[in-house]
């Protein structure tokens, strides 16, 4: 519980992405009819460009807070139709550099849907967050052993019972 | 929703968690259910175990026992493990080559993921109960109703493992992961017998276990060139965080539907 509420940093948010979203950076590649393959490339908050040696939430967090009360602009994305329904999302862009990205629109799960792809929808809602106020079921990591197992976000949401 | 019930144990040397939801959350139902999964979980690591000398795996390294000798599921994992091999030009390979040269029987990459979602069987069968079944920082999920809310899949900061990057909504399909955060280097590019360089971590999302894992570990093992590979996988899904901390997201249209 006591790493579970350090977690609870103010300043998150952060980048990106999702299906048939494509940032500037590979712009070229957006087509007005679904492609066969969507792909995002996102710099995370800790642009390497200008600090190749830091990474950490330290950074991230100053870097987020610093820039959300600079010269943000929010862009609405268009309803991109995907073969899974439409996705439209909001996003936040300060100095050139995604700093939040809110998913307005997106497929809802449907039987048809469902039977068709063998799973539904999973939607890579990316930023850093913290497990509590993202209301997080499970965690998918690097392999944890038993013995690593006491350290992993995991853990905390097992024994917070969340 | 309410709160799901939970439990853990610790099998294959992994933490093996459940979460249910709906109507056999926590009862006894449930409960059979999930102690079923276990069950089956360590019977996997009495025939595959790596670490353990009577295992099959390991009579079979040693040549005490032959392959028409072993088991069903064996011969399966084996032709997942060739499939895996041929399907990333070699950088996956359940044989790999030890310090001497020789070759070593050791189909770990394949195992966990294929037997979480063989295991995953017993809980699909609890009527009107959604399921989150993870293992060792890989999971299956799936809800009975697909009007049920997904369940929400946090995927770790490989620079950072008590901090997120990603958060994936799941109703049907499975997560894997993999990377150096808790084990350091432990994957290796069979073609070369090296660590990859310039990944943190790869996440994949297809709709099951046993190739969200295999794609997963073969790409990693792949390097800064397993992004492009998996640009090519049909049916998946994921994020791939490169060590400059840099994330790259990819998702690949399913085959048609037959």
């Amino acid at each position: 519980m006591t790493r579970i509420s350090l977690w609870a940093l103010s300043t998150l948010s952060v980048l990106v992405l999702l299906f048939g979203y494509h940032t500037s950076t590979e712009g070229a590649a957006t087509a007005a009819a679904p492609p066969a393959a969507y792909s995002g490339t996102l710099a995370g908050t800790t642009d390497p460009t200008t600090d190749p040696t830091s990474s950490g939430s330290t950074s991230d967090g100053s870097t987020s807070s610093g820039t959300s009360a600079g010269t943000s602009t929010t862009y609405t994305g268009d309803s991109a139709q995907t073969q899974w329904g439409p996705v439209q999302v909001e996003v936040s862009v300060a100095d050139g550099t995604i700093t939040a990205v809110q998913v307005l629109q997106y497929p809802s799960g449907n039987g048809k849907d469902a039977e068709i792809n063998g799973y539904a929808l999973p939607i890579l809602v990316q930023s850093t967050l913290d497990a509590q106020s993202a209301d997080i079921d499970m965690v998918s990591g690097a392999t944890v052993t038993s013995v690593g197992y006491a350290q992993s976000l995991q853990s905390a949401l097992d024994q917070a019972g969340l | 929703m309410s709160t799901p019930w939970r439990a853990v144990a610790q099998v294959m040397g992994l933490p093996v968690s459940v979460a249910l939801r709906g109507r056999h959350a926590g009862d006894r139902t449930g409960q059979d259910a999930w102690a079923a999964v276990v069950a089956e979980l360590r019977e996997v690591d009495r025939v595959f175990s790596t670490y353990r000398a009577d295992s099959v795996v390991s009579r079979l390294d040693s040549g005490e026992l032959t392959l028409a000798e072993a088991p069903r599921e064996v011969h399966e994992v084996l032709a997942l493990g060739e499939q895996a091999r041929v399907e990333s030009a070699g950088a996956f390979d359940v044989r790999r080559r030890t310090a001497t040269r020789t070759l070593r029987l050791d189909p770990s990459g394949v195992v966990k993921g294929w037997a979480v979602q063989r295991a995953s069987a017993h809980l699909t069968a609890l009527p009107d109960t959604d399921f989150c079944l993870g293992g060792g920082g890989d999971l299956a999920a799936h809800v009975a109703d697909p009007g049920d809310p997904a369940w929400q899949v946090g995927i770790e900061d490989p620079r950072d493992p008590s901090r997120l990057v990603a958060r994936v909504p799941l109703r049907r399909g499975a997560v894997a992961t993999s990377g150096s955060a808790h084990r350091g280097a432990h994957v290796v590019d069979a073609r070369t017998g090296r660590a990859p360089v310039g990944v943190a971590s790869v996440t994949v999302v297809a709709g099951d276990l046993t190739w969200a894992d295999i794609d997963a570990t073969a790409a990693y093992a792949m390097g800064l060139d397993g992004l492009d590979w998996l640009r090519a996988r049909p049916g998946r899904c994921g994020l791939v965080v490169l060590d400059d901390g840099t994330t790259h997201a990819f998702a690949v249209r399913p085959p048609e539907a037959a």
